[in-house]
């Protein structure tokens, strides 16, 4: 059987998928079902003092949740400070508060207006700012959610000897993720326990929660994962909240209930990425040598932890870059707000920290009158170099040629060499961003998860393979599927792939952090390889024909299924107490170049051509593959130049598509993506993860193109035409 | 009241308020359930179908304004089993990820190849730009579309 990894295999949910047939959560329908809806807050903060329903308003068939139905009133992910249900507090301006639940739509939305929430306003505590200052403390004793410290050599105090010292402040807004299902989760109770299913990335995380609120056992709750309709981190944590509002209803109600977000209460409620700001002081020689950096991190967690620590963490490894540093220091401090909770966004506190130094870096060159990209190839890591942690990169590093190709692709030398082209008012320029991105969990995460996998052998020389990594669009069927067919020497359309539901799957893990593929695609690998070898010694051992003996194992429970469990690289040492070692077993490496045209008179901003050269390892399915990459980095494009969450008082006042603008087909530019695979030996076939590194390069490309343009200096994302008229104003101009 | 219109070639005589949404008396009344919400306010796309050959945004369009019109949603195109070429370009060439927008994306595309059967990229962006997607960058619908129309003109 040929191999069929590194084919572009066509995605096997794709039929279902055009045709209209493939079963999202708000397709389902279940005998008796009711409507559910949640009753939020307006205020950022306040004391809640109660909860009124209109006496006046015909309440019959109508549901009412309130904090005293809930079993257990927290929400368990990192911490357990986030109600499932507001009780006394308010700490942000959607926080739910009651729900409802009727079978007629119509008179679920009139009931949603005949209840009032009694709330005492309290100042709000609403940027990075007021919460440092802690005039009002919101979590005690400092309004700090997380604080980390990494060292390397003579720390970031070094800077001060150096030849040439660059400051800069860089910044970032927030960012909705957009997924154009919103979230929805459809709920029943049963004989059973509870069962939920809907549009979710973590199949397990729900669980826990279910779990935890209600008091129940493992088999005791069935999460199972609808048709995704995206994700991109915003269906990681959150669903879990939606699954115990609709189960709430629905054991209250005794009937299914199902509860679906409108785009509004979507974009107010969901998490968000953290807004950001990053200060960074760098020292190196006047030859444009790096040596040393001090770089402050400081991250908007929004009302509630979340998944904030994990979010800082990983934007803090990626504070230095992909460069060599010897002198390092990188303070990181996420803060609570009263403002939504901010969670996991693709690219989960990275797209932050390389915005900035890639700024950096940009400064560092003008400042030294050198070319950009001559100062950062440089200072490139190359194998066996040292990383920020002190991590010595031992393998797949394909950074130096994902630069060389994206700019002779892209032509970079030459269009950068000419400087700006002026047509009429409209000018052209070109930037580029180089960077790195973390595969699979920081630090020991994947050695604490213990993820596990089970492949199935069935009659006729079939197999199926169980996790709870979700497809939401990436593929993973289709990949999962084209790993274990090669592991076991058949055709990718004799392997299945089963549903992710907690009640037939082992826990995989959460589909997160670009593990997918390098992490559980490994375990699949390693599962579907151990049946391969069953087979072969059952054909032996009885004499029997392949397919015979295939059959045979398929009819044994006892020997059909191999369940495997992750074991971490060995070699790979992690310290959590000093913040050093492995930050991550392998790295995706990326070259970005972006083609700007500017409208001088408007500022408005067009992406006229984009080039990325990205090394992900062995690549599984290269059109699926190209897909993450240009998706991604639209994605970015769009943190960059459009996506702006305007906020006054803790409330945002542009929660739809109206205008809250993502990038459409016009404003996308065309994509050149060129796959660089440096191999990675402990991924399956050789690959490492995709789906985060994308996010993390557009942002500071286009910015370093538009101010070749323009001449603009800009440390601010997004950047919208009448952010550049400001920096214009304020002659920000070289 | 009364509606009668055609839809993916059927003709429905239907009761229903006249101003119940399209989207609604498809996804509920009919159960064509391809045809999917995204925002309720005509800016993604995700809901559109061809009214007499035309993309709207089914959100928008009051069931009383088909009266006596053909409507065609993705069902109409080709079952799982029996694609269009221009579904199965969609799936080969990339063009669906999580497939949320694919139904409403492919209707807007079949209206452009009725119209222009070899589209340039320029047309063919043009053409699904009240098409949101999230997930692709566009790049791998335009080859798509491209690619779809190419195998029309083989197989029509």
């Amino acid at each position: 059987m040929a191999p069929s990894v590194g084919k572009s295999v066509p995605r096997v949910d794709g039929p279902a998928k055009v045709a209209g047939s493939a079963r999202y959560v708000d397709d389902l329908v279940l005998p008796g079902m009711l409507h559910g809806a949640t009753v939020r807050s307006d205020v950022a903060r306040g004391r809640l003092l109660g909860v009124d329903l209109d006496p006046a308003f015909d309440w019959s068939g109508i549901t009412v949740v309130t904090a005293d139905d809930v079993p257990v009133n927290a929400v368990p992910i990192i911490e357990t400070d986030q109600p499932v249900l507001a009780k006394d507090e308010i700490r942000h301006a959607y926080e739910p508060v009651a729900l409802l639940a009727c079978e007629d739509r119509l008179r679920l939305e009139k009931a949603l207006r005949h209840v009032t929430l009694r709330v005492e306003p309290l100042p709000p505590v609403l940027t990075i700012d007021d919460a440092l200052a802690a005039r009002e403390v919101i979590r005690p004793p400092d309004n700090v959610f997380k604080r980390y410290l990494m060292t390397k050599g003579r720390g970031g105090a070094a800077v001060d000897g150096c030849e040439v010292v660059v400051r800069g402040v860089y910044e970032s807004g927030a960012q909705e993720h957009v997924y154009i299902e919103p979230n929805g989760m459809i709920a029943f109770w049963d004989d059973d326990g509870a069962h939920v299913e809907g549009s979710l990335q973590c199949p397990y995380y729900v669980q826990k929660g279910v779990k935890g609120v209600f008091g129940l056992p493992d088999d005791g709750v069935d999460v199972t994962q609808a048709v995704t309709g995206g994700g991109f981190g915003g269906k990681e944590e959150y669903p879990t909240l939606l699954a115990l509002h609709a189960l709430l209803l629905a054991k209250k109600s005794g009937r299914p209930v199902k509860l679906i977000y409108g785009r509004q209460e979507d974009v107010e409620a969901s998490t968000k990425r953290h807004p950001s700001r990053v200060e960074i002081a760098s020292g190196c020689d006047r030859d444009g040598t790096l040596r040393s950096v001090s770089i402050r991190v400081l991250f908007d967690g929004g009302a509630y932890v979340t998944l904030t620590p994990v979010v800082l963490s990983r934007g803090a490894l990626h504070a230095c870059g992909a460069y060599r540093w010897e002198d390092v220091t990188v303070e990181a401090i996420a803060v609570a707000t009263n403002t939504p909770p901010n969670g996991a966004f693709r690219g989960f506190g990275a797209p932050q920290t390389v915005w900035a130094i890639e700024r950096h870096m940009d400064r560092v060159a003008r400042t030294l009158g050198i070319d950009p990209m001559e100062l950062r190839r440089k200072n490139l890591l190359r194998l066996g170099d040292t990383t920020a942690t002190g991590q010595t990169l031992k393998e797949s590093v394909g950074v130096q040629e994902c630069v060389e190709k994206a700019m002779a692709a892209s032509g970079f030398t030459q269009k950068r060499a000419r400087g700006p082209v002026v047509t009429g008012r409209v000018a052209r320029g070109i930037g580029a961003s180089v960077f790195l991105h973390g595969a699979g969990f920081t630090g020991s995460g994947e050695k604490y998860l213990k993820g596990r996998v089970a492949v199935d052998l069935l009659p006729g020389s079939r197999a199926r393979v169980r996790t709870a990594s979700t497809d939401i669009g990436q593929g993973t069927e289709t990949v999962f599927r084209q790993i274990a067919a090669d592991a076991l020497g058949v055709a990718v359309d004799a392997v299945d792939f089963a549903v992710p539901s907690t009640r037939h799957v082992p826990d995989s893990g959460p589909t997160v952090a670009s593990r997918t593929v390098m992490v559980v695609g490994s375990i699949v690998e390693k599962a579907a390889s151990a049946l391969r070898v069953r087979v072969g010694e059952e054909a032996t051992v009885s004499g029997v024909s392949r397919e015979a003996a295939w059959d045979r194992l398929a009819a044994d429970p006892g020997r059909a299924t191999a369940l495997v469990q992750y074991e971490p690289p060995p070699g790979v040492v992690w310290d959590d107490a000093t913040y050093s070692g492995d930050a991550y077993p392998a790295y995706g490496w990326a070259c970005d170049v972006a083609e700007v045209e500017v409208d001088l008179d408007t500022f408005e901003t067009k992406v006229t051509g984009f080039w990325a050269a990205v090394d992900v390892g062995r690549v599984v399915n290269p059109i699926l593959c190209a897909g993450q990459v240009e998706g991604g980095t639209l994605q970015a494009i769009g943190w960059a130049l459009t996506e702006k969450l305007v906020t006054r008082d803790g409330k945002i006042l542009n929660p739809r598509m109206t205008n809250y603008i993502v990038p459409t087909s016009l404003d996308a530019p065309p994509f050149t993506t060129i796959l660089v695979e440096a191999p990675y030996s402990r991924g399956p076939g050789g690959a490492k993860g995709v789906g985060e590194l994308p996010m993390d390069g557009g942002a500071p490309a286009v910015a370093a193109a538009i101010e070749h343009a323009t001449g603009l200096v800009l440390d601010r994302v997004p950047l919208l035409p009448e952010d550049l008229f400001e920096a214009s104003l304020k002659g920000d101009a070289r | 009241m009364s509606v009668t219109l055609t839809v993916n070639g059927s003709l429905l005589t239907l009761e229903a308020p006249p101003a119940a949404r399209l989207l609604d008396v498809l996804r509920e009344r009919l159960g064509l359930t391809g045809t999917k919400e995204g925002c309720g306010e005509g800016e993604c796309g995700a809901c559109t179908v061809l009214v007499d050959g035309v993309p709207v945004n089914s959100c928008l369009v009051a069931l009383g304004q088909c009266a006596g019109r053909e409507v065609t949603t993705v069902e109409g195109l080709g079952d799982a089993q029996h694609l269009t070429p221009l579904q199965e370009a969609m799936v080969t060439e990339g063009g669906a990820q999580c497939g949320i927008c694919t139904p409403g994306m492919l209707l807007s595309a079949e209206a452009l190849l009725r119209e222009k059967p070899a589209p340039t990229d320029g047309e063919i962006r043009e053409a699904i730009a009240g098409n949101v997607c999230r997930c692709t960058g566009y790049q791998r619908i335009v080859n798509a579309i491209t690619e779809g129309a190419r195998r029309r003109e083989v197989r029509p």
